[in-house]
């Protein structure tokens, strides 16, 4: 009985955020659209000043790191999802009711992972449009599917973390400013090897560069691409770190 | 119906609940008055299981509170502070989502739902964005939302903070018809014409402590017996008539300067007015108006909160 209503509770807090997006379809779609800019701006403004070491498309270079770019996005969606219920009062609500923690956080992870697939499926059908190919089969391209959603879920928790720690909706502006040097200090953009050596260094240790440097090799796109490991191992380090941490701060509400 | 005995709790070197009792009957309005800060809203979130005691015992509608917290929350409602509802669902889906988790059948949250929407005068509102609601109709969202389960137990932490008189006077009204249709209801509130309005019982707290306990009337009577007011004419002479007041009173007199007002409790009502008459007259001291009253909760609410801070 339990089991039966921790899944119905997860699935009416999933159902919850599906309402929003019908509620309000124009936040869906401009979230949506943003990494669709920011990938037309970066392919057609910037592309062709960028150089790819070892030869290659730039655009062909540039998907893979908009894939975990976009993954990063999400984060802010669960940050200021969370941030809000907590300080609305709704989180505390929802500690007054008979349902699990565990079924607000499952309801909170499959929306945001829905939204991260349909993220990943609209800008896989733009890059595909500006010239983007998979080159070693739907296996290794759904791997690569799969470890960019493991970075979403890693950063998923990461961001419930953050939203209860920080607490307040305000600070997602302090959030969306931090994403971007660490999209730019990475590969997703420009490869570690043109910076100076030790921020070079730094980048390649970036674990947007894991994911992306795992999904050029096993999309067969251009760049120094990376062994697959560090992809599947700094997601599991968030979540080994964050996790609990986020699980910590919801009981410290008590 | 809500028992708590010697509940404490800190916040690193705070003090917020310092050995607090409560006995609340089933079927009773409680009113938990203080000021800021006082803990009344500790006390309501350890109650609601929310927050664990650092000590002492709660039990509400039968069961502990932290150690049965499930069955606790089975049987209560919460109406926080702030309307704790999803602004981008209309109130409808928020009853309906919230009726769910309540774990009501689908077609049973919907009647739910729509039953509350008019009783809450929210029919009409239903399918809009709560984002889009008025303060009060938030409010009222809010406390319907509390209401999904028929709770055995209502909590509402200062629930009219906030809103205008009419949508007060439209809270007030709900809770009433709570309270009559059987619901135990634990209010705090820094109104104290609220807590008069709707209390069967009060207690007074400070400092994490309960300074006075009782209904509405015997902590007026406590505090002393009816109360002389003397509005002079002449701001200047206010203190003179101040000073005639102590010695016809039985007690300190309290002034409001703005209102040209002084007051002071008084044991022999008209023993004290002839004599103060009397005073006034004697000494050619204009008054506008003269009169004996029975305290104010404000008066009382003073005086306990004046008196444990001493």
């Amino acid at each position: 009985m339990t089991a039966y209503w921790m899944v119905s509770d997860s699935w009416i807090l999933t159902r919850r955020t599906l309402l929003h997006w019908r509620n309000q379809p124009g936040q869906l779609i401009l979230g949506l659209l943003f990494p669709v800019m920011v990938l037309l701006m970066f392919a057609y403004l910037f592309g062709g000043a960028m150089a790819v070491p070892g030869g290659g498309d730039y655009r062909e270079y540039l998907l893979p790191g908009m894939f975990a770019l976009t993954m990063a996005f999400g984060l802010e969606n669960t940050y200021t999802a969370v941030a809000t219920d907590a300080q609305r009062g709704v989180t505390d609500r929802f500690r007054t009711m008979p349902i699990s923690a565990a079924a607000v956080v499952t309801g909170r992870s499959v929306a945001d992972m829905l939204n991260a697939a349909v993220s990943l499926a609209v800008l896989v059908g733009c890059g595909l449009a500006v010239g983007w190919r998979w080159h070693h089969g739907a296996g290794d391209a759904l791997l690569a599917v799969a470890l960019l959603l493991l970075l979403r879920y890693a950063l998923l928790w990461f961001g419930i973390w953050l939203a209860l720690a920080a607490g307040r909706p305000e600070t997602l502006m302090a959030v969306q400013i931090l994403v971007w040097p660490l999209a730019f200090l990475s590969s997703v953009f420009t490869a570690p090897e043109t910076m100076p050596a030790w921020l070079g260094t730094i980048a390649a240790w970036n674990p947007l560069s894991a994911t992306a440097g795992a999904t050029r090799e096993l999309f067969g796109n251009p760049g120094r691409s990376g062994p697959v490991w560090p992809a599947v191992v700094w997601p599991l380090v968030l979540l080994a770190v964050f996790g609990p941490l986020a699980v910590r701060r919801f009981r410290r509400l008590t | 119906m809500i028992t708590a005995e010697g509940l404490t709790r800190h916040f690193g070197s705070t003090t917020a609940l310092d050995g607090f009792d409560l006995d609340v009957p089933a079927g009773t309005v409680h009113g938990l008055l203080g000021p800021n800060g006082a803990g009344k809203t500790t006390a309501v979130r350890i109650l609601t299981t929310l927050l664990r005691p650092g000590s002492g015992r709660a039990r509400v509608a039968g069961h502990d509170a932290v150690r049965e917290a499930d069955r606790v929350r089975a049987r209560i409602g919460l109406v926080g502070q702030q309307a704790a509802v999803d602004e981008q669902l209309s109130g409808r889906q928020n009853l309906e989502m919230f009726g769910r988790l309540h774990h009501l059948a689908a077609a049973a949250a919907r009647r739910r739902a729509a039953e509350l929407l008019d009783r809450f005068g929210l029919a009409e509102a239903g399918e809009r964005p709560a984002a889009r609601y008025s303060g009060g109709m938030r409010r009222r969202l809010d406390l319907a939302t509390g209401l999904l389960t028929d709770p055995a137990v209502l909590f509402l932490d200062e629930p009219t903070t906030g809103l205008d008189p009419r949508a007060r006077t439209e809270v007030w009204r709900t809770i009433r018809a709570l309270a009559a249709g059987g619901t135990t209801v634990l209010l705090t509130t820094q109104y104290l014409e609220e807590a008069d309005q709707l209390a069967d019982a009060l207690t007074v707290i400070d400092h994490g402590r309960v300074v006075a306990a009782g209904t509405a009337d015997e902590l007026k009577g406590r505090l002393g017996d009816d109360h002389l007011d003397v509005v002079v004419r002449d701001p200047d002479r206010l203190g003179e008539a101040a000073a005639l007041l102590a010695r016809a009173g039985a007690g300190e007199p309290r002034l409001d300067p703005d209102r040209r007002l002084a007051s002071v409790p008084v044991h022999d009502r008209v023993a004290a007015l002839t004599e103060v008459a009397r005073q006034l007259a004697d000494r050619g001291l204009e008054a506008e108006d003269l009169g004996v009253r029975r305290p104010t909760l404000d008066e009382v609410f003073l005086a306990l909160t004046v008196r444990s801070a001493a």
